[in-house]
């Protein structure tokens, strides 16, 4: 490969309109045959309107109002649905953000693993039947014969991704556009999948667009960046160069609250002395066989923040909910304030009931759509019989202040930001002065530098409250911030404890250490996947 | 699959046991004499007296409560006392033509609204849209008595294509029997068109919006591909459930349009019955009613699967 030849990919001052807006306004992008790039940007970027202009796969009005797209030759702006469809498949492919909603419920996978197949090529059934069973294989679906024949909502959340890799990758297209595809993810599946799709990537000569806010797998993986806000390119360039020493202030943030690595847990009291604690417990959902947490046992002092951290399936949602009566306890109990919450019973006292919060991870579902943010934020106080009405107004204005959101109390939820949401919940879970607050992901659904943002709000409303905090997550450079302390569970177990620093730096079980090193951390230089991975795969 | 509609047929029995109750005590509990309205003002107190015993309505209640669930259980649902028939093969013969006309009805609804509603969908906001919204909004609006003497009047009255009045039975000469039944169908389809289009547009926006028709697409598929493989099966699951609601209500008996076409359906001899205070038919029409409800709700949810693979029946 000569650097003179044509790219693969040409874009030259796209510019896309929605309705009288310009949401893209004149962008630039190249990407040579086999390299991988990614284009970087937060939530309404237009990143994400830019890889559906490539295939021409905008929704309902919005439209490609000016610049050229060139995809293998051929120009797509002016290009007929009919030419697009030739190109959709064996050009160029597409992988999506949510595992949950990307492949049709209603339809087996090896339905779908076909139909494209059948649309491109003139291989047989049982031809395409064997390709699709090895492209299964090689996204290491344990049981790919059996897979053929099953439903999407059969499998977990990183092997629908794989997948749905996998049928794309069947028609070895020439570019692969994946449109955040693990951010749905916890980090061990995200490495699991984003490595597969490098590794599938290089054998077909794919190239890659990478469309993420996570810097961490930008410079993990790819070897140019593009960098959108707003609709306007900030930078673009070699990805070790932009991470090194950017141009542009924005890509300097962008990369600082990547790298964030610096604690602002305030120092905890030792002496505080205990608030709550858990013996033994074990939750089982009714109907299920397995446990989600099977006997676990920990205590939190006064004013600490301790991460609770797994990959999705290890129990530590149910664990956190648990601690807090919202998940029955099969087993044990849990005290808190000399209150007692067992297995027996499954009844929450007055305190507890009172004393406890929690933040939820999706700032969209867990705010009620049809009340005001004063209204909601408010909810809490209703039982506050010590308070007059005068002073639970005030005590409201005083949290939206602490959360920066003074003013907006009259507006509902959707006029607000996801970071602007996540902080009415936070404002929601601490307007009583609770002792005890569960924070479920709290963070892992918003863009890098509102992440940055809310865990400083967090930490700074804990130096002022004094609340203690269960924060549950599978983003260790999150939990390297907040925590003091941090246990690692895995299957419904512990298997893990300890200090943050300690964990973090000296971790001593093989699954901590497997979380660490798959969590993308900004300053590990992109480096070869293919020879490690294929010790793997090769049985 | 097979226990839990097993599971489901023994809820049913139960369900069916409440309903047998309640009617018994309702339409006693109604102001009115059967042995009364059947000889008129002028009969004496001892005539009556051997009506009602004739009947088995001097006995307690319980009692007759006894005597008539015996009866049912053995496939006896009495005797009417307006006409001296037989309960059973009454209602069955008045279900078969409420039935006909409420299958094929719904049946043809479904078959141009589903069509209708996903291509409004997918054609969103635009003119085909409007129309199908606008047509749909009127279907709705119109009662469905009206809607029956207007095209009677026009097919009937004015063009003559079909007899106004009357009923000949399929067995005995079909295609008089069509001409007879036709316009009911096309209005009861009409009618409830209107619903299943607002609802396979509504479900079908949705899923026009999830990823997986974006992937479909993305894969160089056709629209109609589109539409057909991956819209259609997860907009029709919920359409499926609304459907199944509306035929369990219908077969009860479309009582105003069988009086609008005068039709022996279900629907109309109920009524009548209620007005004679005719105890038997009245409890055996709404019990197979109720049966007919229950087991066309119990089939829906065991082809929901097929629709749907993430509502497995456990």
């Amino acid at each position: 490969m000569s650097m003179t030849e044509k790219p693969l990919l040409d874009i030259k001052a796209l510019r896309i309109r929605v309705g009288a807006v310009d949401i893209l306004k004149g962008v630039d992008l190249t990407l040579r045959p086999g390299r991988l790039a990614a284009l970087v940007g937060e939530s309404g970027s237009g990143k994400t309107m830019l890889a559906r202009a490539i295939l021409k796969l905008l929704p309902p009005g919005v439209r490609i109002s000016g610049g050229d797209i060139t995809l293998a030759g051929e120009a797509i702006v002016p290009a007929s649905d009919r030419k697009m469809r030739t190109l959709r498949g064996p050009v160029a492919g597409m992988v999506f953000q949510e595992p949950m909603v990307s492949l049709n419920p209603a339809m087996t996978i090896g339905a779908q693993l076909a139909e494209a197949l059948r649309r491109h090529t003139d291989l047989s059934r049982d031809e395409i039947r064997t390709r699709a069973i090895e492209m299964l294989r090689r996204v290491r679906i344990a049981d790919p014969e059996s897979c053929l024949t099953s439903y999407p909502h059969q499998f977990s959340g990183g092997m629908r991704q794989r997948i749905m890799l996998a049928s794309v990758m069947l028609l070895r297209p020439k570019l692969l556009i994946a449109d955040e595809p693990t951010t749905a993810l916890d980090t061990l599946s995200q490495r699991e999948v984003l490595d597969i799709m490098v590794q599938l990537a290089r054998d077909a000569g794919t190239a890659v667009l990478l469309i993420t806010h996570n810097l961490g797998l930008v410079a993990r993986y790819t070897s140019e960046m593009t960098v959108l806000r707003n609709g306007v390119l900030i930078e673009s360039g070699p990805t070790a160069d932009l991470i090194a020493g950017a141009k542009d202030p924005y890509t300097r943030e962008l990369v600082a609250a990547a790298r964030r690595a610096e604690s602002l847990a305030e120092p905890c009291d030792a002496e505080a002395g205990r608030l709550i604690s858990a013996d033994n417990v074990a939750v089982r959902y009714r109907g299920r066989s397995d446990t989600a947490v099977s006997g676990v046992s920990l205590a939190i002092s006064r004013g600490e923040t301790v991460a609770l951290v797994g990959g999705s399936g290890s129990g530590k949602t149910s664990l956190g909910r648990a601690l807090i009566g919202l998940a029955p306890l099969e087993r044990g109990s849990v005290s808190f304030l000399g209150e007692r919450l067992s297995a027996e019973t499954n009844q929450i006292g007055r305190t507890m009931r009172l004393a406890c919060q929690m933040v939820f991870q999706d700032p969209y579902s867990s705010l009620d759509p049809h009340r005001r943010i004063g209204t909601i934020i408010a909810e809490p106080l209703r039982h506050a019989q010590d308070l007059s009405n005068d002073q639970k107004r005030q005590r409201v204005e005083e949290v939206m202040r602490d959360v920066g959101l003074t003013g907006l109390d009259r507006r509902y939820p959707h006029e607000l930001s996801g970071g602007q949401r996540q902080r009415v919940a936070i404002a929601r879970a601490i307007v009583r002065h609770p002792a005890f607050v569960v924070a479920d992901e709290p963070v892992s659904a918003l863009d890098m530098t509102i992440q940055a943002q809310v865990l400083a709000l967090i930490a700074s409303l804990q130096k002022r409250y004094g609340f203690a905090c269960l924060f549950i997550s599978h983003d260790l450079s999150a939990v390297r911030q907040i925590a003091h302390r941090i246990i690692v569970m895995d299957s419904g177990k512990v298997v893990e404890e300890g200090p943050t620093r300690r964990i973090l730096d000296a971790p001593e079980h093989a699954y901590t250490r497997s979380l660490i090193e798959a969590a993308p951390g900004i300053d590990v230089p992109a480096r070869p996947v293919a020879s490690r991975q294929l010790e793997r795969t090769v049985p | 699959m097979l226990r839990y509609a097993a599971s489901r047929l023994g809820m049913t029995l139960i369900t069916l046991l409440l309903v047998a109750v309640t009617v018994f005590i309702l339409i006693r509990i109604i102001p009115g004499d059967a042995a009364q309205l059947m000889l008129g003002e002028s009969a004496n107190q001892q005539q009556l007296e051997i009506l009602r015993q004739r009947w088995g309505l001097d006995q307690p209640w319980p009692l007759q409560f006894l005597y008539w669930i015996g009866g049912v259980l053995t496939g006896d649902l009495g005797v009417s006392t307006r006409t001296g028939q037989a309960v059973l093969p009454l209602i069955l013969d008045r279900f078969a033509v409420s039935s006909i006309i409420v299958l094929v009805a719904v049946a043809l609804a479904a078959l141009i609204a589903i069509p209708a509603g996903i291509v409004a969908a997918w054609k969103q906001n635009s003119a085909t849209d409007l129309t199908v919204v606008s047509l749909a909004t009127l279907l709705l609006s119109i009662p469905s008595f009206w809607l029956g003497l207007l095209l009677l009047v026009v097919f009937g009255l004015k063009l003559k294509w079909v007899p106004v009045l009357g009923y000949v039975g399929f067995s005995d000469d079909f295609f008089r029997a069509v001409s007879f039944v036709i316009l009911p169908i096309v209005t009861l389809a009409l009618i409830e068109a209107g619903v299943l289009i607002r609802m396979a547009r509504a479900s079908a926006i949705e899923v026009l919006r999830l990823e997986y028709v974006t992937h479909a697409r993305a894969k160089g598929l056709s629209e109609r591909q589109v539409l057909l493989r991956h819209v259609f099966p997860n907009a029709f699951a919920p359409t499926l459930t609304l459907i199944g609601l509306m035929l369990g209500n219908l077969l009860g008996g479309i009582a105003v349009l069988e009086t609008v076409f005068t039709l022996p359906g279900l629907g109309r001899l109920l009524v009548e019955s209620i007005y004679a205070r005719d105890y038997p038919v009245v409890q055996g029409c709404l019990l197979l009613t109720a049966a007919v409800f229950v087991i066309v709700n119990l089939i829906v949810d065991l082809l929901y699967p097929i629709f749907d693979p993430r509502v497995s029946a456990v």
